[in-house]
């Protein structure tokens, strides 16, 4: 179902929700695209006429700066019209349904909508409803996916490490509320990256997680022995109200990665973060600023993936 | 008015009958079996050649949506849908708003139900004022007004004090209490099962823990108190094998599992659709499975349809904003003989789980088809298949995670206290 919903009946994508039973081609050609857009960025006029004409929504059901901007910005390099939608402020609180919201917007002559909702399965939902000739991507749902930035983790590594098939990757934190997480670990078993490992206590990790195919550690000490990638995901302080944790204090004790803790990694490991970080909760200054860091270039490489995103579901090579 | 079923296959479970049978019916009850009585001229003839004749469905939850919901359904709309499946008597809870907790309320629908064609409608009281698990109801009043049962639908009561209390209050007067169990805080927030797919598609999870803390509870509640309870809606491996366990030891308990959790599991979730959210969820292969067997093995005594229509607009939303619950009482025959088809489970055990098993749970006249006992009969094609759709649904509520899905047994006519109340075209 999700797989269909997803890919045209001949196998192209036709709208990007999870990466959840992508294949490893489909993530590779993104990638590859991804690659030629990144020299837009340094160019003196930043566009290309790729998708002049065409109407992008971004409909955030949920305030976010950062992914939304890199968004507009992809999306303005590639010429397209871009419309921010800032829905938690505005239609939702006024009672209108989100089928109501889209096809207001569908009547605007929409060609794609990027949705981040609090929901997971907000962004299927949508999908399941829009007018065939639109095109929906997965901004962040929920704790579900956020298949771009899972993309653009995907890219970074490529970039810093060449391949996939001989890499040990840890996921360090909140897997559990983390949509990136399970992004990243789909992407990473896809591309063939042998061993992956997932970080955290028992209070912030899904049930049955090994089945997505990771190690389990509780002991980040052991967890990050060997890494070549160490991926730090965010700790939101709600988490300790919640009673999954006593304190930031004790939780950066045990799983902030300190310039002591990154030593146990492989001399060459790269250390990447989704953002916003929270210095000194989950991460120390001086790692997060260090020469392992690749935390700024991710952000870079974020809008290169998703112009490519954005060009193979309604490009002109379609 | 008299009424001959002629040439159909009787099967009454509570009565050991499995054989063809004609059935006739005067003056509300049964008047014979096989041998047409002397002087016997018939209103009407039912050809039921080819047909099971059984007694008629006893649905143990049905929500009508009347008092306070009727854009999702109404008493109407709900009874016609019910006597469309075959059922002639159904349970329904008192989640309605405001909820079924005092006597002019159950008075009320009992009123109204009284003078609509369908089925016998027993209320279920509130066990608690407004539901909200602090006082008691009157539940001597209630009883009088018309409920068979006490219960707290799906909202559980937190403070275990109250829950004791109430079930002492209740055996004072020898009255059943019908609990769903759930821990409220193992279960907040939760909208899936808490297992590997709900992990992939990142739902929060409702643990099977949820259920099987707050059922060790009122099982250990009901050995100290003897209350009559009924448990209602079992979802877990584990709260079978616990039941099974109790009743070995002879705890005073008896259970329900919904058609639906026959039938589904987690696995069916991966498309997020909201058809399939339900409360208690749709756990894993293996408690579908277990519960199954239960059945079959008698631990768990009846299932119900657990009927809940929801509005379009509560249910066109992602997964975790949705209204949870699916419209069933159609379904309720079909996907008991489904399970029977799946298990090889004989006919006649079947159709016991869904008439003789729950009348004896409401304590409610019919569920058998004796001479003089109440004219309450269903008769159905177990032969032929249907595919379940939003057109062919009568009920108000078209949500249904069976749509498309094929399914046995057709509903030809129901008999309900000796009137023909439904008769397919």
């Amino acid at each position: 179902m999700t797989r269909s919903l997803q890919l045209t009946a001949d196998g192209q994508l036709k709208h990007l929700l999870t990466l959840d039973g992508l294949s490893p081609a489909i993530l590779t050609r993104i990638l590859d695209t991804a690659e030629s857009f990144i020299d837009v960025g340094e160019r003196e006029v930043k566009k290309v006429p790729l998708l002049r004409g065409k109407a992008i929504f971004n409909l955030f059901f949920e305030p976010s700066t950062r992914t939304r901007t890199t968004f507009e910005i992809a999306a303005k390099r590639l010429s397209a019209d871009v419309v921010n939608l800032n829905i938690a402020a505005s239609a939702q609180s006024k009672g209108e349904t989100v089928l109501d919201t889209v096809s207001n917007l569908t009547a605007m002559h929409a060609d794609m909508f990027i949705v981040r909702h609090a929901q997971s399965g907000a962004a299927h939902f949508i999908a399941q409803h829009v007018e065939p000739h639109i095109s929906v991507v997965n901004a962040g749902d929920g704790r579900h996916a956020h298949p771009t930035q899972g993309l653009l983790d995907m890219f970074t590594i490529r970039r810093y490490k060449g391949a996939f098939h001989n890499l040990r990757v840890a996921i360090v934190g909140d897997v559990l509320h983390s949509r990136v997480a399970r992004s990243q670990i789909h992407a990473l078993t896809t591309l063939g990256v042998p061993e992956v490992r997932v970080i955290a206590p028992r209070t912030l990790l899904p049930t049955g997680v090994e089945q997505m195919g990771v190690h389990v550690f509780h002991d980040m000490q052991a967890g990050l022995k060997d890494v070549d990638v160490i991926i730090m995901l965010r700790l939101q302080n709600e988490r300790m109200k919640g009673a999954r944790l006593p304190s930031a204090q004790e939780y950066f004790k045990q799983y902030g990665l300190t310039p002591e803790k990154l030593a146990l990694a492989k001399p060459d490991a790269i250390v990447m973060h989704p953002g916003p970080m929270n210095r000194g909760v989950e991460i120390d200054s001086e790692v997060a600023d260090g020469p392992q860091s690749v935390i700024l270039p991710q952000v870079t490489y974020g809008i290169a993936v998703r112009m490519a995103v954005m060009s193979l579901l309604m490009g002109p090579a379609q | 008015m008299k009424l001959h079923i002629k040439g159909g296959h009787l099967i009454d479970p509570m009565n050991g009958i499995d054989r063809p049978a004609d059935v006739f019916v005067a003056a509300g009850k049964i008047a014979a079996i096989g041998q047409m009585p002397d002087g016997f001229h018939a209103n009407k003839t039912i050809n039921a050649a080819g047909c099971i004749v059984c007694p008629g469905l006893v649905d143990l939850s049905v929500r009508l949506r009347e008092p306070g919901f009727e854009y999702k359904a109404t008493l109407e709309s709900e009874m016609l849908a019910a006597a469309a499946g075959g059922v002639t008597s159904l349970a329904c809870p008192p989640d309605t708003d405001p909820p079924l907790d005092e006597p002019g309320l159950v008075e009320m629908l009992k009123f109204r139900a009284r003078n609509l064609p369908g089925p016998r409608v027993y209320p279920i009281g509130a066990l608690t004022q407004k539901m909200k698990g602090e006082a008691l109801t009157e539940m001597a009043e209630l009883t009088e007004a018309g409920c068979v049962a006490f219960t707290q639908a799906d909202t559980p009561i937190t403070d275990t004090q109250v829950l004791l209390r109430a079930l002492d209050y209740a055996t004072t007067f020898n009255l059943p209490v019908w609990l769903r169990p759930q821990d409220f805080y193992l279960a907040r927030g939760g909208v899936a099962h808490d297992g590997p797919v709900a992990s992939r598609l990142g739902l929060p999870g409702i643990p099977a823990v949820a259920e099987t803390v707050a059922l060790s509870t009122i099982l250990l509640l009901a050995r100290q108190t003897g209350a009559r309870i009924h448990l209602a809606r079992l979802s877990t491996r584990e709260s079978a094998a616990m039941v099974r366990a109790a009743k070995l030891q002879g705890v005073n308990v008896t259970c329900d599992v919904s058609a639906n959790h026959l039938h589904l599991s987690e696995i069916d979730l991966t498309s997020f659709n909201s058809n399939l959210y339900f409360m208690p969820p749709v756990r894993g292969l293996r408690d579908r499975d277990a519960l199954a067997e239960a059945l079959k093995d008698g631990s768990i005594d009846a299932v119900c349809s657990d009927h809940a229509p929801v509005d379009d607009n509560e249910k066109q939303l992602p997964f975790g904003e949705a209204s949870p619950g699916a419209s069933g009482v159609e379904l309720l025959l079909p996907l008991t003989l489904k399970w029977a088809e799946e298990h090889g489970v004989p006919l006649s055990d079947a159709i016991d789980r869904i008439t003789w098993k729950p009348a004896q749970i409401l304590g409610v006249p019919g569920g058998q088809l004796g001479v003089g006992s109440c004219a309450d009969i269903c008769v159905f094609d177990p032969r032929t298949r249907f595919t379940v759709s939003s057109k062919t649904l009568k009920s108000q509520g078209k949500n249904t995670p069976f749509l498309d899905i094929e399914l046995p047994g057709v509903v030809k006519a129901t008999v309900i206290d000796g009137h023909l109340d439904y008769e397919a075209i």
